[in-house]
This record gives structure tokens, C-alpha cells and sequence, in this order.
């Protein structure tokens, strides 16, 4: 999917995490903050680009304040976030790309 | 065949707002008997898209612990229900609430829309079932023909807020523009023989208050009780769970009934009461109960 505008999904409250999407030229370009990154960085980093694959984001900015969220509310937000910028609301693909 | 978990144990059923992940994460932990996971009120309107996506990986991945997983959709007025209903069954739920239903109709096109999510994501069909809110007074005036509107609806609950907004008055705490509501709402669950549920208690200051609601609702027969706050979920278990006592008595009903049956004597007392056969449904009722809470472990 083409990130054709800037979206957001997710808040700063605990367990949360808030994904910001914005169309970018460069391939993924992923900025990451969390409390506990030096505990989970690379397991969050790894979810949000297989998020991102799975949505097949090529370009993008994307960045992500971490407050502790699990996997699954990380893909949620990153999901959110995508289908957001492209206006999609309806028909998405529980099961398919989003699972 | 019908799906077995029309009738389980539902004494408590809480709501948590969808969209929040510090809510939905580990619910479990309060021994809940059911999970309302909301995707109506509790969700800004402009947040519905994103809490499905929140819905969907909480119920695909979060293991709730046999605690049945109900989503409170939006309703049919509203451009979501569609996309909530087809989110519900991907993801899994045991149950869709269907909130402001104002007749059989309401019922039969979210049914139809189950079916054909079921039949979308693979889902075994009629392994999703539904319940019905009530929140006006035509859907009161409707509710029978709603209770026995589907063979996926385990049972009907009150909204009091809207309700009351409906007819016209306020939440008074003594349960007076209730009273009328309540009584009729749990005549139709019984004569159409489905579960009924009583309609949340918002003020956390007032647990007297609370305790005394849901001592008259079981009195009434309700099955159990829409709950917005933790603290409450203890009282509601001890009141809907059968006491040591009563247990005992239930006992002592059935097999007394059993053996004076097969004597040929129809009428008897136990501890004093006078017993027939007509107390035999409602000591099974307390020794079902009792099972399903996890109170009973006896051989009946």
C-alpha cells in the first residue's frame, strides 16, 4: 500500500503505543521510542516491519512512541495507521494481510 | 444443532472499551463470566476504524481464559455495523450485542450479516451468536417478538440510560421508571426461553446502592447483571451464586422428589416445607447454577 498521506492511529497512554505514518521516497524509514527499548527495541522493530510488509508499505516514514504496548496492539496501531492515510474504513482484509 | 453455549453461566458481563489496550490486555484476571468489549459508546466516533483493528488482534491473540468474548457493535443507524459485524466474526467472538434493537427485524439483519462472515472467514456457521439491547420503549413494547426473533440470540439486555432518556424521565436510584421495563423484559426472556440481563449501575460511590439492585434483580429472575467497574463483579458473583444452603436444600429437593416419585407419594415435606414436583425445575436451576459457577461438585 502506498502511504498517501499523513495518518495517525494509537495514544500515549500505558500499554498503548502511537504510529505515525507519512509518505516518504527512501524505502521505510522507522523511528522508534519506548521506555523499554533496550529490553524489546529489536522485537518491536521486528513486528512493526513485518507489519509493514505484510501491508506492503515500501516508502514511509514511520514512527512509533512505545508505552509499553503488546505485539498485537503494535501491529493494531501500525495497522490503523496505514489504512487511515489511504482513507479505508471497510471490506479490510481480516485474515489476510491483517492478521 | 444449536450452539451449546446458548445457555451458560452469565452473571457478570463487564464492558472495556475496545480501543484501549490497558483495558482489553488482561480482563481475565477478574474471573469475569463474560467481556463486553465496545466498540460503540465507549469509542469516539472518530476512532471506530482504528479500535477494529484493536478488537481483532485482541481476540485473535489474547487468550481470555474461557471468559466468553461479547462485542457491543454499533447500531444499524450508524454507517459501522457492517465492518464491526464482519471484524467480530474474523476475529472470533463468541458473541455480537446488538445494541438499540427495536424489533425482530433489527435481529434478522445482523443475522444475516453474521452468517454471511461466517461463510466469508470460515467460520463454522451459527458459531457466532447474538444478544439484543434494549434502549426505547418501542423496542419494550417489541420485546417478546425480539426474543424469539433467532436462534443465535441467547438473551436480551436493558440499556437504562436510553431507555429512561426514551421515556422521558431520569435515573432516579430507587428503580421506579425501571420497574415497568424490568418486568416485562424478563416475562419475554422466560416465555420465549432465553437469558436476561439487567442494565448497568454507573455510580461507583454508591455500593449499598448497587448491592441492593442486584439482590431485587435476582429476585426478579434475571440472569445476570452489565457491569462498568471491577469492584462490582464480587457482589454480583456472591448474589447469583448459589449459597451453601440453598445448595444443600436443592439436594435434598431432588432426591427426596426422585425417591418419593418411585414410592408413588406426590406430595412431602423437606425441612419442614412442603414439597411436590413443582419445586424439582428450580432445584435443578440451583444445582446447574452452582455447577457452572464452580461451587458444586456433588453427584446431580
Amino acid at each position: 500500500m502506498e502511504i498517501k498521506k499523513a495518518a495517525v492511529a494509537g495514544t500515549l497512554e500505558s500499554s498503548d503505543c502511537q504510529v505515525t505514518v507519512e509518505p516518504g521516497s527512501k524505502g521505510v524509514e522507522l523511528s522508534i521510542e519506548s521506555s523499554v527499548i533496550n529490553q524489546f527495541g529489536n522485537q518491536i522493530k521486528k513486528t512493526i516491519i513485518e507489519t509493514l510488509d505484510r501491508l506492503e508499505v515500501k516508502d514511509a516514514k514511520v514512527t512509533v512512541v512505545d508505552k509499553g504496548a503488546l505485539d498485537c496492539t503494535l501491529k493494531a496501531r501500525v495497522e490503523g495507521a496505514v489504512y487511515r492515510s489511504n482513507d479505508i474504513v471497510s471490506d479490510i482484509p481480516w485474515g489476510g494481510a491483517v492478521r | 444443532m444449536k450452539n451449546p453455549n446458548l445457555k451458560r453461566l452469565r452473571r457478570s458481563m463487564m464492558f472495556l472499551n475496545a480501543q484501549k489496550p490497558s483495558l482489553i490486555k488482561d480482563p481475565y484476571i477478574y474471573k469475569l463470566d463474560s467481556i463486553m468489549l465496545d466498540l460503540e459508546d465507549a469509542v469516539a466516533e472518530n476512532q471506530k476504524d482504528v479500535a477494529r483493528f484493536s478488537l481483532y488482534h485482541a481476540l485473535k491473540t489474547i487468550d481470555y481464559r474461557g471468559t466468553e468474548r461479547v462485542v457491543r457493535i454499533n447500531g444499524l443507524d450508524t454507517p459501522h455495523w457492517k465492518e464491526d459485524v464482519r471484524v467480530c466474526v474474523a476475529g472470533g467472538c463468541d458473541s455480537i450485542r446488538i445494541p438499540k434493537v427495536e424489533s425482530a427485524k433489527d435481529v434478522h439483519i445482523i443475522e444475516e450479516a453474521t452468517l454471511a462472515a461466517e461463510k466469508e472467514f470460515g467460520r463454522p456457521e451459527g458459531s457466532t451468536l447474538l444478544m439484543a439491547a434494549i434502549e426505547s420503549t418501542k423496542g419494550m413494547m417489541n420485546v417478546y417478538e425480539i426474543c424469539q426473533s433467532s436462534e443465535r440470540l441467547f438473551g436480551v439486555a436493558l440499556s437504562g440510560g436510553d431507555y429512561t432518556k426514551d421515556l422521558q424521565t431520569t435515573i432516579s436510584g430507587t428503580g421506579v421508571e425501571l420497574a415497568g421495563a424490568r418486568q416485562q423484559m424478563i416475562i419475554a426472556a422466560r416465555a420465549a426461553g432465553v437469558m436476561c440481563f439487567d442494565t448497568v449501575f454507573t455510580n461507583l460511590d454508591d455500593m449499598e446502592g448497587f448491592e441492593k439492585e442486584v439482590r431485587m434483580i435476582k429476585a426478579m429472575g434475571y440472569d445476570g447483571k452489565s457491569l462498568v467497574n471491577p469492584r462490582q463483579i464480587e457482589i454480583v458473583h456472591k448474589i447469583f451464586t448459589p449459597s451453601e444452603k440453598e445448595i444443600i436444600y436443592a439436594e435434598k429437593v431432588i432426591k427426596e422428589i426422585d425417591e418419593k416419585k418411585a414410592q408413588g407419594i406426590g406430595v412431602f415435606t423437606v425441612d419442614g416445607k412442603m414439597v411436590d414436583i413443582a419445586f424439582y425445575p428450580g432445584a435443578k436451576r440451583t444445582i446447574q447454577l452452582a455447577k457452572a459457577a464452580g461451587v458444586y461438585e456433588g453427584d446431580l
